[in-house]
């Protein structure tokens, strides 16, 4: 893996959205030939996203030619729900750049069959050839997406109950109301990232620490499902110096080496 | 690029580089429209996977719905309250008019006048929606000639009247119907007066007090009969009074029935009101203010003699200035208010999704730069 190790939240989330930047300009997407993005939601990324705003209102990036995958939904929220991941991304991005809403995927948590949802997701990413880069963020208990601690590390786009770690975590955005956090979400399995071409994962944050510890410095195990990454080819943890605290000195000061923070390739 | 509607085929319109009202706030955000009304972009996106045919740069102003003006007597050499063969025309004239000061729909005005002028006029103008052709008319606003002799103002006291035969048989005797009528002004002390204002708002008309010498129990028993507005507060009735604020005190009334509000105009020229009765009226209710203009058949002329209904006035010169108030709620008064006070919040008066695309777009002096009427331009400051 690639361990990028900026000095806070805003460096780490300018290094990330230069990446993704400039991966899609090498990329040269054209309308014969998508560059398919996976996309995360979330406070993480939150600061990467506004970056890329930036980049597109001044003409460096072109969302034209590019489709996205979100990760997860809610399942049963509305989707006018401002919590709503639809909302999120609405807001968030889509609204402010030039991507053509046919080319937006997210799940749909109120779909009729939640089953068929899932495995169509599947089959709309294969059509558009698999996911080029897969951004994604780290829950307090280690996980990528929704995939709670247990969730098979070949699993695949379903249904998953959340945990109620993460239920705690995401009450803040309820009103701090426990009772009004959706119970359920449509998740990409970590199967499904693993099957990108290349992953990212942002990392920010002293809560994180724990996570990321166990994500790259312990086994891979279901129970820490972002540790699945060490298995994948092409991986790149952004995160900030917070982030790190749990980390060993001596794996910090490997990766804060020579040429670490470069962005291209 | 595939085709970008689902549900219609009309244009949309996307306003940028904007800041619109929203939520009482100015917020940075697109204004988008279709088929005349305000669109909700998050469904386009994710319903019909749509996007916009146009874009209007709008360069920084601000994007506020368009003005209601419920008090409008006239304008520009045209009387509303002259038995004119042809008030068509005349109102058409100021209508257009009006476009220039960012006002989308409006109350023409009638004063007292004998029966013949309003049995004349009133048959002569319908409700309609605005357009290029100028603001849309809501209704008349008929102020008087139920009204109190003692606080006439510039009224002609040979045509006020009282209830005779029992409330709104006068009314149809008086006014000849009351079709196209959106607002009654009247004196709620009048004897007979609470059956008629109960009577009108069972019909859908706002019923308003002002011209009168009411106490304040007097007023909360029409409001609790339905009245819900204040023909231009503190100008021609009772002065507040600790002992009876009279129906200045409706402000702050305990007698207002629970979810109703009682709006209240405000002449904001600094002439008719003293800007610290304004800021007084303002404070104790802010949510009831509503801006209205007042405006007489001299409105936009030189100073001379003008009519205004039977009487003959002069103007030396003309001024206005809003006080007091926030830059949104400043707005919110020329066009929320109004709105809910008439009952057209749904589709008027605020940029809501599914709200008629009724806009005007303000510099930061809140000078008028240009008119939207249902999404179309129909009115823009020359350079």
């Amino acid at each position: 893996m690639r361990l990028v190790i900026l000095d806070d939240y805003d460096l780490a989330s300018e290094w990330a959205a230069k990446y993704i930047r400039n991966r899609i300009i090498q990329f040269k997407p054209s309308a014969e030939r998508y560059f398919t993005l996976g996309l995360p939601t979330g406070s993480t990324p939150y600061g990467c996203y506004k970056k890329l705003i930036e980049f597109y209102r001044s003409g460096d990036i072109s969302f034209k030619y590019v489709k996205t995958f979100n990760m997860d939904e809610y399942v049963g929220l509305p989707r006018a729900h401002p919590e709503s991941y639809h909302s999120y991304m609405w807001n968030n991005f889509f609204k402010h750049i030039d991507i053509d809403p046919a080319n937006a995927h997210i799940l749909d948590g109120n779909a009729e069959d939640l089953e068929t949802e899932c495995q169509a997701y599947e089959q709309k990413i294969a059509e558009a050839g698999g996911i080029e880069l897969f951004v994604g963020g780290i829950g307090p208990d280690g996980h990528i997406a929704f995939n709670e601690p247990g969730s098979s590390l070949v699993s695949r786009t379903r249904v998953k109950t959340l945990a109620k770690d993460t239920i705690v975590a995401n009450a803040r955005f309820f009103g701090n109301d426990l009772n009004k956090v959706p119970t359920m979400a449509l998740t990409v399995g970590v199967g499904t990232v693993m099957d990108a071409k290349e992953v990212m994962i942002l990392i920010t944050g002293a809560h994180k620490a724990f996570a990321l510890y166990k994500a790259i410095e312990e086994g891979v195990n279901h129970m820490w499902t972002v540790s699945a990454f060490q298995q994948h080819p092409r991986t790149i943890f952004v995160c900030d110096e917070d982030a790190t605290l749990e980390l060993r000195v001596k794996t910090v000061k490997y990766f804060k080496g020579p040429s670490s923070t470069d962005d291209a390739e | 690029m595939p085709s970008n509607k689902s549900v219609s085929d009309a244009a949309i319109t996307q306003f940028i580089n904007c800041r619109i009202l929203r939520d009482h706030r100015l917020q940075r955000d697109d204004l988008w429209v279709r088929e005349g009304k305000v669109l909700d972009p998050e469904k386009l996106f994710f319903d019909e996977k749509g996007y916009a045919d146009k874009l209007v740069d709008c360069e920084g102003s601000i994007i506020a719905p368009g003005f209601i003006d419920v008090q409008i007597n006239g304008g520009y050499g045209i009387d509303f309250s002259q038995a004119s063969d042809d008030v068509s025309s005349g109102v058409s004239f100021v209508a257009k008019k009006i476009l220039q000061h960012g006002v989308t729909s409006f109350c023409p005005t009638l004063v007292t006048s004998p029966p013949a002028v309003y049995h004349k006029v009133l048959p002569q103008i319908k409700v309609s929606d605005g357009g290029e052709h100028g603001a849309g008319v809501l209704g008349f606003h008929l102020e008087g000639p139920f009204i109190s002799v003692e606080k006439k103002g510039a009224h002609p006291e040979q045509f006020l009247r009282t209830f005779q035969s029992g409330g709104i048989e006068d009314l149809m005797e008086a006014y000849g119907g009351l079709d196209n009528i959106a607002m009654v002004t009247l004196a709620p002390e009048l004897g007979g007066s609470q059956s008629v204002v109960k009577e009108l708002c069972q019909r859908g008309i706002t019923v308003s007090l002002g011209h009168s010498v009411a106490n304040l129990s007097q007023a909360e028993e029409a409001v609790h009969h339905g009245a819900s507005f204040i023909t231009h507060l503190f100008n021609a009735m009772l002065p507040f009074h600790h002992r009876d604020p009279g129906i200045v005190g409706l402000l702050t009334s305990d007698q207002v029935p629970a979810g109703r509000t009682v709006y209240y105009g405000m002449i904001a020229d600094g002439i008719h009101t003293n800007p610290a009765a304004l800021r007084i009226a303002h404070r104790a209710h802010p949510s009831g203010l509503v801006l209205v203009t007042d405006a007489i058949t001299a409105m936009g002329l030189p100073p001379g003699r003008h009519t205004l209904g039977q009487q003959v006035i002069e103007i030396q010169g003309l001024h206005a200035y809003v006080a007091g108030c926030s830059v949104e709620e400043a707005l919110e008064a020329a066009s929320l208010h109004p709105a809910k006070l008439l009952g057209i919040s749904h589709k008027k008066g605020n940029l809501d999704y599914g709200s008629d695309a009724d806009l005007v777009l303000l510099d930061d002096a809140l000078n008028v730069e240009a008119t939207f009427i249902s999404g179309e331009e129909v009115w823009r400051k020359g350079p």
